[in-house]
């Protein structure tokens, strides 16, 4: 392989691993706090791209519309945490995750039923896919933006959760909701923080993911969802860093996948993907954080 | 019966858990700048006590009353903005923070910098030097330390301390007495203590009153003196001595 190559296929990683661990970290916020998945979780995204598709057929810019896109998937978020999370404080774990099954299926059924059950395109300015020739190296645009914006969210996350005071409450309320509650913090309002923060990342993702497949359709939120799932089960159940270890390695796995294997084995990618996170959590089954295995012990 | 005002007062608390009755009417009542002492062998219902009284659980019947309000089966946040706050029978800190995270994320809304406040209560417990170490590689005597200024940093009027001497070597228990001497003493913060502990020389040495339990009953209160020669609480902890009743 010529370095140009390897150097392609560098940063085609780090710029799908830079959507896998904003959507990781989206996942792994609320479950840090509520220590519950929300399996609605796709639905923001796709409920985000429903919203930039309308108004980019309206004849709204595409990046103009993403902001929009940010804004639909902070509200789905909260409409889920107030539809499938709040009546059920208290209540078996169970109840909580079928209750989130339940509002992805409802939007899903919605979206097909009232709009279109097939794909619709959304189109991508075509600057967009083009590249930048830099001597002998060629950068797709979209991976160097996708890499720049999700560099930013992350460290502008950072900052938020140290150097801020509700940061700090979440940081708190991660190690252990109970303790934070005795001492004092509304439990409402940080539920309510995570479910913003965990709606901001799936959008911004959200918004990144269509950049990259162009196109919106009703059951579009199960990849996402899928892969940050594996994401944070890779990086350690509810620890923000092992979040975004996690969507890297991913990504890291399935491009080399990808890069590595003969031509004929290439569609079973997804699925060899799988086999190695397998293999990995059977060695390590407390995932890569080693903060994580301490917890557990 | 009308509840005189800056005091906690706990009125015929029963606590039942499936078939098993781990508190049964008890009442106890702590004013501010005293120091209770709750004793008693294991499951005599000592924690399950400070659960109710910190809203992790809802007693089955009776009530807790702080400064003239009920607090009965309240959420924990508004229990601890009434002015309660606890540490845990096992120190659990949070972890992966640092000291200095610990303790200033409990703070509320403060004229001061968050900062000087943590400052203070990191030095009065010592630990002002371990302000920037993650909380969960400190020795464990320290983590104690912590928790108890993570308690008092939400500026309690009474501080619940559940076996605060568990774990601790002599030097650090004596350690530990001085430091909550030192609150129980401290008429700025006007706060009382109720302690949790088998340790019956630091009981008796730091407590203004003891109360003990024994089967989710109280048994004795008084003094620390009278309370150590009660008879009923040598039974309790010494086992059955022969008597004329039981035979």
């Amino acid at each position: 392989m010529t370095v140009e190559l390897l150097v392609q296929q560098l940063i085609n990683a780090l710029s799908l691993g830079s959507i896998y661990a904003l959507l990781a970290l989206g996942l792994a916020v609320v479950y840090s706090v509520l220590g519950l998945l929300n399996f609605a979780y796709g639905e923001i995204i796709t409920i985000a791209g429903y919203c930039m598709f309308f108004l980019v057929s309206g004849g709204m810019d595409f990046w103009y519309a993403a902001i929009f896109g940010v804004i639909a998937a902070i509200a789905t978020s909260l409409l889920i945490q107030l539809v499938a999370f709040r009546p059920l404080r208290g209540a078996p774990a169970n109840a909580v995750i079928f209750a989130s099954f339940a509002v992805s299926i409802i939007i899903k059924a919605l979206i097909s039923n009232v709009i279109s059950p097939r794909p619709r395109g959304i189109p991508v300015p075509s600057w967009v896919d083009g590249v930048i020739q830099l001597g002998s190296f060629r950068l797709p645009i979209l991976a160097l933006i996708t890499i720049a914006i999700a560099v930013v969210a992350m460290v502008a996350l950072t900052w938020a959760l140290h150097y801020s005071t509700p940061g700090l409450a979440i940081r708190a309320a991660a190690e252990d909701f109970t303790v934070t509650r005795l001492m004092g913090a509304p439990a409402g309002r940080l539920i309510l923080l995570a479910f913003v923060l965990s709606g901001i990342l799936a959008g911004i993702a959200g918004v990144l993911w269509i950049a990259r497949t162009g196109s919106v359709s009703p059951a579009m939120g199960f990849t996402p969802l899928l892969q940050s799932f594996i994401a944070i089960v890779l990086g350690g159940l509810g620890n923000l860093r092992g979040a975004v270890i996690g969507g890297f390695a991913l990504a890291f796995i399935e491009v080399a996948l990808q890069v590595l294997l003969p031509t004929a084995v290439v569609p079973f990618t997804a699925a060899l993907t799988l086999v190695a996170v397998v293999v990995i959590l059977y060695f390590r089954p407390q995932g890569f954080s080693k903060l994580a295995q301490e917890r557990v012990a | 019966m009308s509840t005189p005002e800056r005091q906690l007062a706990v009125s015929g608390v029963t606590m039942r858990f499936a078939g098993l009755v781990a508190l049964d009417d008890v009442s106890l009542s702590l004013k501010r700048g005293e120091v209770l002492g709750v004793i008693g062998p294991n499951g005599s219902g000592k924690s399950t006590l400070v659960n109710v009284i910190s809203g992790v659980l809802a007693p089955t019947s009776g009530t807790v009353v702080i400064d003239g309000h009920d607090v009965t089966a309240v959420a924990p946040p508004i229990i601890s903005r009434h002015g309660v706050a606890r540490s845990f029978q096992t120190v659990r800190l949070f972890r992966r923070l640092s000291v200095r995270d610990n303790v200033a994320g409990v703070v509320r809304k403060a004229k001061r910098p968050v900062d000087q406040i943590v400052d203070e209560w990191l030095e009065r417990l010592g630990i002002l030097h371990l302000a920037d170490r993650l909380a969960g590689d400190l020795a464990y005597g320290l983590q104690r330390r912590v928790e108890i200024a993570r308690a008092l940093a939400t500026g309690p009027g009474y501080l619940l301390l559940d076996e605060p001497a568990a774990g601790l070597n002599d030097t650090e228990s004596a350690d530990l007495e001085r430091v909550i001497r030192s609150i129980a003493e401290d008429r700025e913060l006007d706060c009382g203590v109720l302690i949790i502990d088998h340790d019956m020389r630091l009981i008796t040495s730091l407590c203004d009153r003891l109360q003990v339990l024994f089967n989710g009953k109280t048994i004795a209160e008084g003094i620390p003196s009278d309370v150590r020669n009660d008879p009923a609480v040598v039974e309790a902890y010494l086992g059955t001595r022969p008597s004329p009743a039981k035979g």
